[in-house]
């Protein structure tokens, strides 16, 4: 039912996996908001990003993303320094997403037409894509008046629909009812299933277990623990770890 | 004193008896100000476009520089157009002294600086919300700075607007350039400056209701055109 | 496949006029006074002379002292202004070519019904000034280098007074043109030395009024000097010297004399006979 339309410039896109990091490093006024060793996200299935308020989640996606440039270190797609531009097979839903002043259905459609398909194919891909989020009452609204889970719904169709190879989404469903989180979860399964690598920012552990095949636990910008989603739960390595599932606050 | 209601009886007289002398000075007022706007449209909205997207030594003193230009005194922008297009200055061989061009040239300078300064400050705040995602969509700096454009064209209205306020009201540069003459260079400002001059004070305040009412026109046109197009594009 | 630039650019040239050209037939500048312009004589003189020839007559007025400028930096192909002083050393200066006279008016001294420094009735300028600079009373001058002000301040020199002295407290140097000096003179209830014909021609005298006037010494001269083409390589000189010749010549010349306002004649034509 939640089918994931895939569409795009499929054939001439560069495959952008495995991403890797090496040495990451950022530091503001003294304080070390990431340090990480090395990372590489390749093959296939659901990553989950964990950990407290602070820890680096969201800035890490982002420097992943090549939205922010680290101090220090490399991030290569790849092998290649990020560059959206060429690979177009990649896909993020902000932590705040940002929506266009145009109607709900535009906001798709531009980002169909972003990775180059045509007016026509942008209009049928996108009625498509808002079909199967159950957005398509509110095709023509604007998306600036949208409710804040109406706006996350949106903002994962949309860069979904451009079909990507690999998808960030920094806390999708945040702001959701148990309905269209579980709408959500739903599309995010289907796509994983279809062959999207997916990383998602979570603070639900349950949520965190159902759409996870690995677990990435994150603590003052270092990944402390990097394990499959069983053995992350059933037998956390780190005391951090045990003490952030036991959910005692870490500062 | 004066009395007011004069004043409106005689901006009712002119309007509605659809005086041909004061169709032309509307004409040529709207001419020579929505052209000079749109010259400094062309200019100052790739300047406010190019300051709001990029970092170089010394940007801070360019957007204070043109900031503070918004300030620039009609009567300095007109003299120093006159100096240059006089047959005494470097492009007098133009002949373009007195002249409705004249007129817009001096317009422009004054209004340049407002377009670019409004639209920087616009873009930029603009920018600091949208850059993330419009790089996520695979936008290169040129297709970013459109959408930029096209997001915030409601605010980009109002700065056009507002030179097209400081235009169409200014008179110390058009009155030195344009020479206020009679049929060619007459313009609202300039008549109702001469109409004072020559005690006609009822007149000259009456004129002044008029260009009041252009202005107004013009800004709920396009509230108008605004309100049409977001119905249009919501509908 | 982002149309927003050019949807923008439509958006403007729909609400923008056609840069509509000017009237492409013969034209000649004419550097003039605000006296003139405002008392409204170049709308009853210059449709004949442009019937006649075609060509049209774009005046520019602005002081006298301005308009010798403008002359002198080739932005017109005449001048008619009234200080024969000042045009005689354009002339001599090498940017006029010739001065001629064409007509003439007076100044009035106007000042406020209640006449504070009591000069009413004054037969002689310098009386009526000696009393103002004596009773402190106020004053509105041009200051602007004009026809006018020129002549005031000679009036003042013949006296022996230097109002300049008392600029900011009695005497008040306005820096603007007549009109605007008038508007000054009578929201301040000040003195002040004009032309005949502005004042006639003047809207808002309210409670001002002539108070000395047909002094010989407020004789007000205009002349009208072409532009050496030696000076001023672009000078238009065969149509400033046509309309020259119309002005002085019997049609102008009865032209003037025709110009009248509230019944009253603003301008006596004095042109030498024959023209030149
Ligand atoms: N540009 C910046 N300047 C200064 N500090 C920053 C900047 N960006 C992020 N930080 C800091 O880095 C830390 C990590 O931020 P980040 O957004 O990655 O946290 P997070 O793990 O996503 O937290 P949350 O679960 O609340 O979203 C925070 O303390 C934040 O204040
Ligand atoms: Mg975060």
């Amino acid at each position: 039912m939640h089918e994931v339309v895939r569409s795009g410039p499929q054939a001439a896109a560069k495959p952008i996996l495995p991403v890797s990091a090496e040495r990451l490093f950022v530091r503001r006024k003294g304080r070390v908001l990431l340090d990480i060793e090395a990372l590489t996200i390749g093959g296939r299935g659901t990553t989950v990003l964990v950990g407290p308020n602070g820890a680096g989640k969201s800035l890490l996606l982002n420097v992943l993303a090549g939205l922010r440039a680290p101090d220090s270190g490399r991030v290569l797609w790849n092998g290649e320094p990020p560059n959206r531009q060429r690979y177009c097979r990649f896909g993020m839903v902000l932590q705040r997403p940002v929506l266009l002043r145009r109607s709900v259905r535009a906001n798709v459609e531009f980002a169909l037409r972003a990775v180059g398909s045509s007016a026509e194919q942008a209009r049928a891909q996108a009625h498509r894509a808002l079909e199967a989020a159950g957005l398509l009452a509110l095709a023509n609204a604007s998306a600036r008046v949208l409710s804040g889970g109406e706006m996350q719904r949106l903002a994962l169709t949309r860069a979904l629909a451009a079909g990507p190879d690999l998808l960030f989404l920094d806390e999708p469903t945040s702001s959701l009812d148990p309905a269209s989180m579980q709408t959500i979860e739903a599309m995010v399964r289907n796509a994983s299933e279809d062959g999207m690598r997916i990383v998602l920012i979570a603070h639900d552990l349950a949520q965190a277990r159902r759409l996870g095949d690995e677990i990435i636990f994150m603590h003052r910008g270092k990944i402390v623990e990097h394990a499959p989603t069983d053995r992350f739960f059933g037998a956390p390595a780190t005391p951090e770890a045990q003490a952030f599932i036991a959910g005692k606050i870490l500062i | 004193m004066q009395d007011f209601a004069a004043s409106f009886f005689e901006a009712f007289r002119l309007v509605l008896g659809l005086d041909p002398g004061l169709i032309e000075i509307v004409l040529l007022s709207l001419k020579v100000s929505m052209t000079a706007v749109f010259i400094a449209t062309i200019i100052g909205l790739p300047l406010g476009a190019f300051l709001a997207v990029t970092r170089f030594p010394g940007r801070g003193i360019v957007i204070v520089t043109v900031t503070a230009l918004m300030g620039l005194p009609p009567v300095v922008v007109g003299l120093v157009v006159y100096m240059l297009l006089s047959n005494a200055g470097a492009l007098g061989p133009l002949q373009l002294l007195y002249t409705p061009t004249a007129m817009i040239i001096a317009q422009t300078v004054l209004v340049v600086p407002i377009i670019a300064a409004l639209a920087r400050q616009t873009l930029e705040d603009l920018n600091g919300e949208y850059r993330d995602q419009l790089m996520l969509f695979g936008l290169g700096s040129l297709a970013r700075l459109r959408t930029l454009l096209w997001e915030g064209r409601y605010s980009l209205m109002t700065a056009l607007l507002a030179g097209f306020g400081r235009a169409v009201a200014e008179v110390g540069a058009v009155i030195i350039v344009g020479g206020n003459i009679n049929h060619v260079t007459r313009v609202m400002t300039t008549a109702i400056a001469l109409e004072t001059s020559k005690g006609n004070l009822a007149l000259a305040l009456g004129l002044g209701l008029i260009l009041v009412i252009i202005a107004f026109a013009v800004n709920a046109l396009v509230f108008l055109l605004r309100a049409a197009a977001e119905r249009s594009a919501y509908a | 496949m982002f149309t927003s630039l050019r949807c923008l650019a439509v958006t403007l040239t729909t609400i923008l006029f056609p840069v509509a050209t000017v009237a492409a037939g013969e034209f000649i500048v004419l550097q003039s006074t605000t006296s003139t312009q405002n008392s409204g004589l170049y709308e009853h003189l210059l449709p004949g002379f442009e019937k006649k020839t075609g060509i049209q007559v774009r005046v520019v007025a602005v002081g006298t002292g301005q308009a010798i400028k403008n002359a002198g930096n080739c932005d017109g192909d005449l001048l008619l202004v009234h200080a024969k002083a000042a045009e005689e050393a354009f002339v001599a200066e090498g940017g006029g070519k010739q001065r001629r006279d064409v007509m003439y008016n007076d100044f009035v001294l106007v000042g406020p019904s209640a006449d504070p420094a009591e000069i009413g009735g004054s037969a002689q300028i310098g009386d009526a000034l000696q009393r103002i600079a004596h009773s402190r009373a106020a004053f509105a001058s041009r200051g602007d280098d004009s026809g006018t002000h020129k002549k005031e301040l000679a009036l003042w020199n013949g006296i022996g007074v230097d109002p300049q002295a008392h600029s900011g407290s009695w005497y008040r140097e306005t820096g603007s043109g007549m009109g605007a000096t008038l508007n000054v003179a009578v929201g301040m209830d000040a003195y002040v030395l004009t032309d005949r014909a502005t004042w006639i021609s003047f809207g808002n005298q309210a409670d001002h009024r002539i108070l000395v006037e047909g002094d010989p010494a407020l004789f007000n001269q205009y002349g009208v000097v072409t532009i050496d083409p030696a000076h001023c390589p672009n000078v238009k000189e065969a149509a400033a010297e046509r309309f020259v010749e119309w002005l002085l010549g019997p049609e102008g010349q009865a032209a003037i004399a025709g110009f009248r306002l509230d019944g009253q004649q603003l301008f006596h034509p004095n042109a030498k006979n024959g023209g030149s």
